[in-house]
């Protein structure tokens, strides 16, 4: 297995977020089970990051990490330079499942982060932010709709929605679009990948799909199998942006990237 | 390449529209279900003309039974000729001498017009008193007196409503404790460990033993005043026998609420107060009233036994009274009460599941 240097080749003054010796133990009752050791990342402002790795290699806890929604064992994790301790509407994030509360409109699911974040505003300020993301995502006719109404594809417009509104340092996906069908996940792609390029927030994208990770990412990360997961690989991918599904789809270098990919998880 | 923001999305309804619509029976849909809620009524009619005839003849039966066991009693008490003078009485029909078991649906039929009867001229009695009294009782307001009121014995349909009364401020007393304490219950581990005994040991505990335990109380809180305590006697019994249900219900579902959505609050920051309103209480709505939908029913079961115990005016001392009077309609009224006490159950049941249906984002099991 190839063995690249795991610090990214850019200035250090770029670096979002940095991963310092991080390392998961969950307790278990025959001992226990160490699912990342010393992991050393570093992320660069405005990129995407997908990460790829077989089921339970330890993605998720890495993601749920960052998020602040599960504690770090060992090491540290830096956002622009401050250890992260905590879960914040900093750090947005797209759960697998939509999560959106049913009970709530589409706007009002967008809005009760954006009340958050925004404290000072007026309400036709927030409001306006609310709709601005709502219309960008497709939901432009559906802001007054139940999130019970709507369809899972639908849900999780608005759950990419309310997570751009926040405007938060970092967008951090977690399998967005693993419950969805794979035309209504490519459409989906595509709404994603269009507000990204105007907002270039820096993200990180969880994934089992190739052909997703290659269309979305600048790198991406495969990850090792657990236990002790570690960075096995990272894949440079350097398409212009903005990206178009077609032209991607007919790049010389798409297959290449491809074969890199599969040839990493079946190993 | 498909270009996601005309995806196609169904305008919403205006919100004034929908709002109203959701009262209106769907009268698109009305036509399509008329064959099975004609053969629902089909069924329904059918199973209660069975039911009426085995009522009619289980009442047969005990009255031969009943009649035949009196006769026997009297000819061997006081010899033949009056044995055969008891079986005449009988045929007769006379009220003197009537078999006293399970009474014919149709004197069930004619005790309920009796009642009703009655109602009407208990009402127009009390009418009256207030036409005599109202000018003397301008005189004793303007005096600073309290009014005179009507005193006179309490119709059927007024027994009604006071045990409705009864039973509505006892829920509400149920609500008042259940709903903050399962709150604060499911939201705080250690609280639910120190509520969990009372809750099992008290949950199962007789509705008669409850209104010992309030009576015991209430009677030494109240001493020396002259208010009638039978009312808040039976009241607070009910709102104790029936507010576990709705205890127990808000606190699992406030401390069930879908991981996701605490993820999401965490994720947001949102403060203790917002979590609660927005996130946890919302999401635990469809537990709290399937609670409360259970507690209604327990308390107008409850009631009628603590009233009849406690003597407090109601359904349940009407049907007390009735036992012990022994009149020759008596049975037939207590029946009445019966069919009456399971109607009323049966409409708070179904007042509690629109209600229900209004608040829950889920679908509801009528």
């Amino acid at each position: 297995m190839s063995t690249l240097p795991p610090t990214a080749p850019f200035s250090l003054r770029d670096v979002v977020l940095d991963f310092r010796d991080l390392t998961k133990i969950y307790p278990t009752p025959t001992g226990e089970y160490v699912v990342l050791e010393n992991l050393q990342l570093q992320i660069k402002k405005e990129e995407f990051v997908s990460i790829i790795g077989h089921s339970g290699c330890g993605k998720t806890t890495l993601l749920t990490m960052i998020a602040g929604l599960n504690d770090i064992s060992r090491g540290e994790i830096l956002l622009n330079e401050f250890p992260i301790d905590g879960p914040g509407p900093d750090r947005g994030v797209i759960f697998q499942s939509p999560s959106l509360l049913p009970w709530m409109t589409a706007l009002e699911n967008v809005r009760l982060g954006v009340e958050q974040v925004y404290p000072h505003g007026t309400r036709k300020q927030r409001e306006d932010i609310c709709k601005y993301y709502l219309d960008k995502v497709g939901l432009g006719q559906a802001l007054h709709r139940r999130a019970s109404e709507l369809s899972q594809g639908m849900q999780q417009r608005v759950g990419i929605a309310r997570a751009f509104a926040l405007k938060p340092k970092i967008l951090l996906l977690d399998e967005p679009f693993g419950m969805l069908d794979s035309l209504t996940r490519a459409e989906l792609q595509d709404v994603l990948l269009e507000v990204w390029e105007k907002e270039k927030i820096t993200a990180i994208q969880i994934t089992h799909d190739v052909d997703e990770a290659i269309f979305l990412a600048d790198r991406v990360i495969m990850m090792t199998s657990g236990p002790r997961a570690q960075i096995g690989d990272i894949l440079e991918i350097d398409f212009a942006r903005p990206r178009l599904r077609k032209d991607i789809l007919r790049h010389p270098d798409y297959y290449g990237y491809r074969e890199h990919l599969i040839g990493f998880l079946e190993h | 390449m498909g270009h996601p923001t005309t995806t196609p999305v169904a305008p919403a309804p205006r919100a004034t529209f929908a709002t109203l619509a959701k009262f209106l029976p769907r009268r698109a849909k009305l036509a399509q279900r008329l064959p099975d809620t004609a053969r629902t009524l089909g069924i329904s009619l059918a199973s209660m003309a069975v039911f009426l005839l085995v009522w009619q003849l289980s009442a047969s039966y005990l009255y031969g039974v009943e009649a035949e066991a009196r006769i026997e009693r009297t000819t061997q008490e006081q010899g033949g000729d009056a044995g055969a003078e008891m079986a005449a009485c009988i045929a007769s029909g006379n009220v003197s001498c009537k078999p006293n078991t399970l009474p014919f649906p149709s004197e069930v039929v004619r005790a309920a017009g009796l009642l009703l009867a009655d109602h009407r001229a208990i009402r127009a009695k009390k009418a009256e008193f207030q036409a005599e009294t109202e000018a003397v009782n301008a005189a004793r307001s303007a005096q600073g007196l309290s009014a005179i009121t009507y005193t006179g014995r309490p119709s059927f349909v007024d027994q009604i409503g006071t045990s409705l009364k009864t039973v509505v401020v006892g829920f509400l007393i149920s609500l008042l404790i259940a709903v903050p304490l399962g709150v604060v219950i499911g939201l705080n581990n250690n609280l639910r460990i120190a509520f969990n005994w009372m809750i099992q040991v008290f949950k199962p505990v007789s509705p008669v033993v409850w209104l010992l335990l309030v009576f015991m109380i209430v009677k030494t809180l109240t001493l020396g005043s002259d208010t009638d305590t039978s009312f808040l006697i039976s009241s607070i019994s009910v709102g104790l026998c029936a507010m576990w249900a709705t205890l127990v219900n808000t606190s699992v579902g406030v401390s069930s609420v879908n991981k996701d959505y605490i993820n999401v609050a965490r994720v947001l920051n949102l403060g203790i107060g917002k979590k609660i309103f927005k996130v946890i209480l919302p999401s635990a709505i469809p537990m709290i009233f399937t609670g409360m939908r259970i507690t209604v029913s327990v308390a107008w079961m409850v009631l009628i036994a603590i009233e009849l115990l406690a003597q407090s005016p109601g359904l349940g001392s009407f049907v007390w009274e009735e036992f012990q009077n022994g009149g020759s309609d008596s049975n037939a009224k207590i029946l009445v009460a019966m069919f009456v006490i399971g109607l009323v159950g049966f409409l708070l049941d179904r007042l509690m599941f629109y209600v229900q249906r209004r608040v829950s984002f889920e679908t509801v099991v009528a």
